[in-house]
Formats: structure tokens, C-alpha cells, sequence
């Protein structure tokens, strides 16, 4: 029984991992004002760049590095024509996603003989324990023996809440996400603080996605992130634009995703096929999302351009 | 010695010049007015003071040296500070995180909270804002918003101060207070400017005041040797009279009459009571009463736009209650609300657009499924011309307007349907007193073709001067009816304050 437990734990933090990181992405991006439903094109973007990368350096830290600057590259699009420009931020967003998902299937084909995927990675992230913790029964092999991304994901969460509520950048941050006018007449510039943001949400949506394709899975293909990114934009909603709050929301996504395998483990799927218990995190998106969080307010002029000087 | 100087400020907007070649003159340790109409060009000339905008033409001296303020950073570090007429107030943060925004005090690489927080509670004190430093900005009074705007000026050192139309949000209690917080600023060697409409204000705490209209300068003179009357010609260009002329009602048949009304507010508490009323053709009703006291609830019910609990609204003998809203306007009532940005206009329609927000579906506005522009347009300009609404065209976006002029707007469009009931509220707030002479003199003339007009206002003197009958309003009952002729202050004062009945006068 302990067993099945510490699989399920264990499943659960595997996949939630990608989902925390490109979640706190958004979170960066939100807080400041800047809709980011570009998610999952970033994810996209750090998947492909991080799996080819490994591939033709063979170390899985060059190909995570890629990744996050490959989403930084990737969302600076997004932020040049939604802050400089004014255009749309949804519209925007899903610009990127087609442009994310048509550029690195083109590429892979083009890379590896018109394959519809890359080869498999063969040195992929490998789970690190931390000797002793990992001895603890049931969480330990699950929070302790896992991916670095893991390591990463827990990491960035702590440091997302101090910096957004204990540093003059955070609360910056979060005023030019409220009321950017009133933050301009402080003194603080709100384009450049909504770049950072839409920039730092590339890097760890780009991490995130680099998670699924060389720690969780060994190669890139065009169904690798199959919509997480907007699972993680779910996360962050659900999650209040907290940083806790979006990591207990990327968790419980997380087992939602794990759970076809995990219902595999029970003996599950001879019950339910395993093509609904797929469906299950997606139908527990709009659930969460329609119903059980109640009126989820978001920073105030999120999805608004800001102009200086307007009448 | 000036402290400011502004020569020949100008700046144009497209399609207007906001200012035009404007002076202003400021000594040190005054306080001093900034008169004009709603949209004179006041707030744009101290936006360019402020560094929020650039001015197309002009010289600007601040304490006796030439500058160029080209953002609102450079105007701190000339010690310009500005309340701004909408609040710049982070509503999620607490008062000192507002207050220290962009100029965070740093110990060891995080926010020193503490040390902020007794620094706010230090200048708090020393000037007599009483605010609490660790509470938010969503939970606190209107006034005790103002006064953090006060404390951001004054936590970045600045001494020249901007105060633009403070008071417009205030309670009358809270204008006073903000009066008295005025002086002791000056006291402590502060110098203000106080942009404003309103005369009596100035004629209260000012020193000098600068009078603007239509972006131009007019003329800057000691308050002292002014009074209200003179003031109010300079600013609007010709005699204004404050009284409001009108002959006795000649009040003839019922046209609305309420009976025991129930209607709670947007949480479910109880606040219109077993509510009363009655308004009869030919006369204006005007309800006076604390705000709060569910005089909102009572005029939404009537319009349609909050549901009744229980009780009946009949107009012209016929029911009217929970219809809806269309329902109620085509039967001949016609609605001024209270809050003309969320209720009276759709801000980023057209002016001429929202002329014809109840009608638009009828003809000759529209044929089928289609709608007729032409007769749109021809209607709407027709509106903007008798009601003199001040605006480039008429397809200019009712957001672009003064608060005069939206409001102008509005009144042409309920005015002109003709309805048998006319509900105003709050008509002329934040107006000028051109605006509000205009309008007051169209709602008189509403009662004069013998239509019933329901009026209920916060400023008791309006009330007073317009009304026929007032009924005063307490706890969601009215507790008496007053003659306005005949009756004092401290009988109004005490039925709004729940104290014993009136005369009765429901003749």
C-alpha cells in the first residue's frame, strides 16, 4: 500500500514539475500586467530547443540553459508587440503559440530527415537524490529523489515570493500590474518593468517545457506539450497569482496529469479507458476554473496596454 | 518671492488647445486657486507642471530657476507634488506600501517595513492626517484615501503641492477636514495649488487665485478683495445667478405614487423600508437625507434596475414595479442617474451614439434590423445644439467630454423624450456653476410643462432651492416632508439625523 502511495507522489511531482515552472512564468507576466496565454508555445519552444540541443552537445544542462534562452528569445515578441505596440496580449499570445509549434516541427523535420520527431535523447536529466532525505519512507523517494528541474521548480517558487513580496522589484512589479498610472507617477517605469516580467516568464516556460522533453520524456515531438502551457495558465488562475497558491494548483494539475499512468498502477484503466482518464486534467481545468475557485480576481489592468500621457 | 512661474504655457490636443498662452504666478507659502470650468484647461496645465505632459509652448521657473520638467521624477526632485483628481492608489497595498512605492526604503536587500511604516506614522502625526500605515487601501474611507495622496507628497519631501479638485469626492465633513489639513500645511512652509470650481472653497482657505477659461488666461486676483459672485462671472464669462427663479408648483394629477417599498442593496440588507411617495404632475420632489440612507436603491427600483421585495410603484395609475428597465422607460420615465460614467453613458460610444441609447430601436432611428445613421446623426446634433453639449462633433467619444458636458448629454436625452417622470440624481455633481445654473434651469422648466420630476441630491442647498415639496429620507423610510419655503435648517438637519417629524406639508 505505502507503495502505491509513494508511485503516486512520486508521479504527481514528476509532472507537475514543468506545469510549476511555466505557471510562476506566468505569474511574473500577470503581476505586471501583461496577459501571457503564450504559455504554451514557450513550453513548446524550451521542449524542442532543449531536446535538440542535448542531442547534438549530449549535455541535458547545455540543452536546459537553451531552453530558457531560447523562451526569452521567444517571448520577446510577444512583449514587443503587447507593451511597445499595444497590440492585443491574447492575440499576441496565440501568436506565438502557432509560431512556437510551427517553427520547431519545420525544424525538426529539416534537422532529422523529415522525422515527425527527434531521436531519443539518451542523456537526458537523470533524478538526483539528496542522500538521507532520500531515505525517508514515502516522501522521500518522491520529493527527494527527483528530477533537478524538480529541485528547480521548489526553488524558484520561494524565491518568486520573497522577490514579488519582499523586494522593491516585487512590489513594483505588482503595482505596475495594478495601476500602472499610479505607479508611473512614483517613479517606476512601467515598460521596462513589464518586459522583465514577459522576459523571466519565457525563461521558465521555456525550463518547463525543456522538463518534458529531457527529464520526464526523451525526445520532442509535436504532441510533447499538448497543452500544458494552458494548464499552467489554469495553475496560475487557480492558484490566485500567488506563488504558493499557483504551486498547490500546478500539484494537484500535476496529478491529474499523472493520472492515466497512475490509474494504470491501480488496475484502472480495465474500468475506464485510458483516453478518459487523458481527458481528466483538461475537464479539471474548466471545473476548476468554472466553479470551484469562485470569482478569481486577477491583477487589475492585466490585458491592458499602457500609454503614457493618454487623455 | 514665486515659488512657480508659468509664462505662456500652451499646448494643444488634437482638435482643441487645451492652453492657451496661460500664465500662472505663485508666491511662496500660499495657497493658491486655479478657477476655471470643467474643462477650462486647468488639469492639463498642472500636468504639465507635474511633467505629465510637455508643453508646446512656454517657460516654466521653479524657485527662481528655469526648467524643463520633462517626467514626474524630475518634478519630485523640484519638490512638486500632485493629489491627483483620481486617486493613484495601488487598491490591493496597504497605505505605506502606496505611500513608499518606486522609493522603497531597502535594509539588507529587503523592504524595510517596519521603519516605513513608523516614518508614515511620524509624518501622519505631524500633520494631522490620521491614517493607519498598515491598512488597505480597499478597505479605508474616501477621505482617508485622499489623505495617503497627501502623505506620498509630503514622505518625498515635496512643498509644492498640487491639490487637483479635492474636494469633489469628499463629504462635507471631510471637506472641512481636508480645509483645516490645507492650512497647517501652509503653516509648516508648504506652498499649494488648488485647482478647483468651486467658490466658496476658495473663498474659504485661498490667498490669490489665477481664473483660466477656455484655455486662456483671464486674470489673477486677491481673494480678499472678491466675492463669490464675482469670481463665478470671471470664470464663466457673464452674470451667473445662484438663486433659482421659478414660480409656485401648480401640482395636478398623480403620476407616481409608491406604497410600503421594500428593496435591499447588492449584499441583501434591508435598505428602502416600507418606503412612501408620492409625485403629482407639475412639481419637483426632492429627497434629502445622509447618503446611505437608501435614496440609490429607491431611485434604481423606480427605474427598473434593482428588484423590489415588496410593495408597488405605479405611474400614471398604472404598475411599474420589476418591469423592465425598457419596459419602465417607454412607459414615460425618463432617468439622470447617480453615476453617469457606469450607468448614464457608454464612455467609448460616440456622444451622438449615446443620444439615442433607449431608442435606437425605434423608428426613425431604425428600419427592420437596420440602423438609420443619417436620422441618428440629425437627431443627435439636433440635442447637442439646443443643449448646448460642448464637444468637437458629434462623433467624438463620450469619454473624451468635460463632466459638464457628458452630463449635458444625458439630460438632452431624458429631456427630450418627454417622459412623465423625470428622476435626477445627483444632477449636478462635480459640476460648475454654469453647468449646474443650465440644468437647473432645465429641470425647472421640466415641472413647468407639467411634468413630475423626482430629485434627490446630497447637497442639501440644492435640494432646498429646487424643490417643491422635499421629502426627507432616513433609514430607508421618509421620516418627513418639509416645505422649502418655510423651513429651517436645523428641522432638516434634524429629520435627517432621524430626530422627531416635521410639519406635515403633503397637502
Amino acid at each position: 500500500m505505502l507503495d502505491v502511495l509513494t508511485n503516486i507522489l512520486q508521479t504527481t511531482v514528476l509532472y507537475a514539475t514543468p506545469l510549476i515552472l511555466a505557471a510562476i512564468g506566468g505569474l511574473f507576466s500577470e503581476r505586471s500586467g501583461v496577459v501571457n496565454i503564450g504559455l504554451e508555445g514557450l513550453m513548446t519552444i524550451g521542449a524542442f530547443t532543449g531536446a535538440v540541443v542535448t542531442l547534438a552537445t549530449h549535455n541535458p544542462w547545455i540543452g536546459l540553459l537553451a531552453a530558457i534562452v531560447a523562451g526569452i528569445l521567444f517571448a520577446l515578441p510577444h512583449a514587443v508587440a503587447s507593451i511597445t505596440f499595444k497590440a492585443d496580449q491574447v492575440v499576441s499570445g496565440v501568436a506565438i503559440n502557432f509560431l512556437a509549434l510551427g517553427v520547431s516541427v519545420y525544424l525538426v523535420k529539416s534537422l532529422y530527415d523529415g522525422a515527425a520527431q527527434t531521436p531519443t535523447v539518451k542523456e537526458t536529466l537523470t533524478r538526483l537524490p539528496i542522500p538521507g532525505l532520500d531515505q525517508i519512507p514515502v516522501i522521500g523517494p518522491a520529493l527527494f529523489n527527483a528530477f533537478p528541474t524538480t529541485y528547480l521548480a521548489i526553488l524558484v517558487v520561494i524565491i518568486t515570493y520573497f522577490l514579488l513580496y519582499r523586494t522593491p522589484f516585487g512590489m513594483r512589479l505588482r503595482a505596475v500590474g495594478e495601476h500602472p498610472r499610479a505607479a508611473e507617477t512614483m517613479g517606476v517605469n512601467v515598460f521596462r518593468m513589464r518586459y522583465i516580467a514577459v522576459l523571466i516568464s519565457g525563461a521558465l516556460a521555456g525550463a518547463g517545457g525543456a522538463g518534458l522533453s529531457i527529464a520526464i520524456g526523451s525526445e520532442f515531438n509535436q504532441t510533447t506539450v499538448a497543452g500544458q502551457g494552458f494548464i499552467s495558465l489554469a495553475a496560475l488562475i487557480f492558484g490566485k497569482w500567488n506563488p504558493f497558491g499557483v504551486l498547490g494548483a500546478a500539484t494537484f494539475f500535476g496529478f491529474a496529469v499523472g493520472l492515466a499512468l497512475i490509474g494504470q498502477i491501480f488496475g484502472l484503466t480495465t474500468y475506464i479507458p485510458s483516453e478518459v482518464l487523458n481527458m481528466l486534467p483538461y475537464i479539471l481545468t474548466i471545473l476548476a476554473l468554472a466553479g470551484f475557485v469562485g470569482r478569481a480576481e486577477g491583477p487589475a489592468a492585466v490585458g491592458k496596454p499602457y500609454e503614457t500621457g493618454g487623455r | 518671492m514665486n515659488i512657480v512661474e508659468m509664462k505662456g504655457i500652451t499646448k494643444s490636443f488634437p482638435g482643441i488647445v487645451a492652453n492657451d498662452r496661460i500664465h500662472l504666478e505663485v508666491k511662496e507659502g500660499e495657497i493658491h486657486a486655479l478657477l476655471g470650468e470643467n474643462g477650462a484647461g486647468k488639469s492639463t496645465l498642472m500636468n504639465i507642471l507635474f511633467g505629465l505632459y510637455q508643453p508646446d509652448e512656454g517657460e516654466i521657473w521653479i524657485k527662481g530657476k528655469q526648467v524643463q520638467i520633462t517626467g514626474p521624477n524630475m518634478a519630485g526632485e523640484l519638490g512638486i507634488g500632485m493629489v491627483h483628481q483620481h486617486f493613484m492608489l495601488v487598491e490591493p497595498f496597504t497605505v505605506t506600501e502606496n505611500i513608499i512605492l518606486g522609493n522603497e526604503p531597502v535594509k539588507g536587500g529587503w523592504i524595510d517595513r517596519d521603519g516605513a511604516e513608523r516614518e508614515v506614522r511620524e509624518i501622519s502625526d505631524r500633520y494631522g492626517l490620521r491614517v493607519d500605515p498598515r491598512a488597505r487601501i480597499q478597505d479605508i474611507s474616501v477621505g482617508m484615501q485622499q489623505r495617503v495622496e497627501i502623505l506620498k507628497m509630503l514622505y518625498r519631501g515635496a512643498d509644492i503641492l498640487i491639490f487637483d479638485e479635492p474636494t469633489a469626492v469628499l463629504s462635507p465633513q471631510e471637506i472641512q477636514e481636508l480645509m483645516g489639513i490645507m492650512n497647517n500645511l501652509v503653516e509648516e512652509g508648504k506652498t499649494i495649488i488648488f485647482i478647483t470650481h468651486k467658490l466658496k472653497e476658495i473663498m474659504q482657505v485661498c490667498d490669490t487665485v489665477t481664473v483660466i477659461r477656455r484655455g486662456k488666461f483671464i486674470d489673477r486676483v486677491k481673494v480678499e478683495e472678491m466675492d463669490e459672485n464675482r469670481l463665478a462671472s470671471m470664470m464663466v464669462g457673464r452674470e451667473v445667478s445662484f438663486a433659482v427663479e421659478k414660480e409656485a408648483a401648480k401640482p395636478k394629477e398623480t403620476v407616481l405614487s409608491i406604497e410600503g417599498l421594500h428593496v435591499t442593496d447588492s449584499r441583501g440588507v434591508g435598505v428602502v423600508n416600507g418606503l412612501d411617495l408620492e409625485v403629482r404632475a407639475g412639481e419637483i420632489v426632492g429627497i434629502a437625507g445622509v447618503d446611505g440612507n437608501g435614496q440609490t436603491e429607491l431611485l434604481e427600483a423606480i427605474a427598473g434596475l434593482r428588484k423590489v421585495q415588496k410593495g408597488k410603484i405605479q405611474l400614471n395609475n398604472s404598475e411599474i414595479t420589476n418591469q423592465r428597465p425598457r419596459e419602465i422607460t417607454e412607459r414615460g420615465v425618463g432617468h439622470i442617474p447617480e453615476d453617469r460614467h457606469r450607468r448614464g453613458l457608454v464612455l467609448d460610444f460616440t456622444i451622438g451614439e449615446n443620444m439615442v441609447l433607449q431608442t435606437y430601436y425605434q423608428s426613425p432611428f431604425a428600419r427592420g434590423i437596420h440602423l438609420q445613421y443619417d436620422q441618428i446623426h440629425q437627431y443627435a446634433e439636433r440635442l447637442v445644439k439646443e443643449f448646448d453639449v460642448r464637444t468637437p462633433d458629434i462623433h467624438t467619444p463620450a469619454r473624451a467630454l468635460s463632466g459638464g458636458n457628458q452630463q449635458k448629454g444625458i439630460i438632452a436625452r431624458e429631456m427630450d423624450r418627454n417622459p412623465d417622470l423625470l428622476i435626477a440624481a445627483q444632477p449636478t455633481r462635480g459640476l460648475d456653476v454654469g453647468a449646474i445654473e443650465f440644468i437647473h434651469k432645465r429641470l425647472v422648466e421640466q415641472r413647468d410643462k407639467g411634468k413630475a420630476v423626482l430629485l434627490m441630491s446630497l447637497e442639501l442647498d440644492e435640494v432646498m432651492k429646487l424643490s417643491d415639496r422635499v421629502a426627507v429620507i432616513y433609514e430607508g423610510k421618509i421620516a418627513g416632508w418639509v416645505n422649502p419655503q418655510t423651513t429651517t435648517q436645523e428641522e432638516v438637519g434634524l429629520l435627517m439625523a432621524g430626530g422627531s417629524t416635521g410639519t406635515e406639508v403633503k397637502h
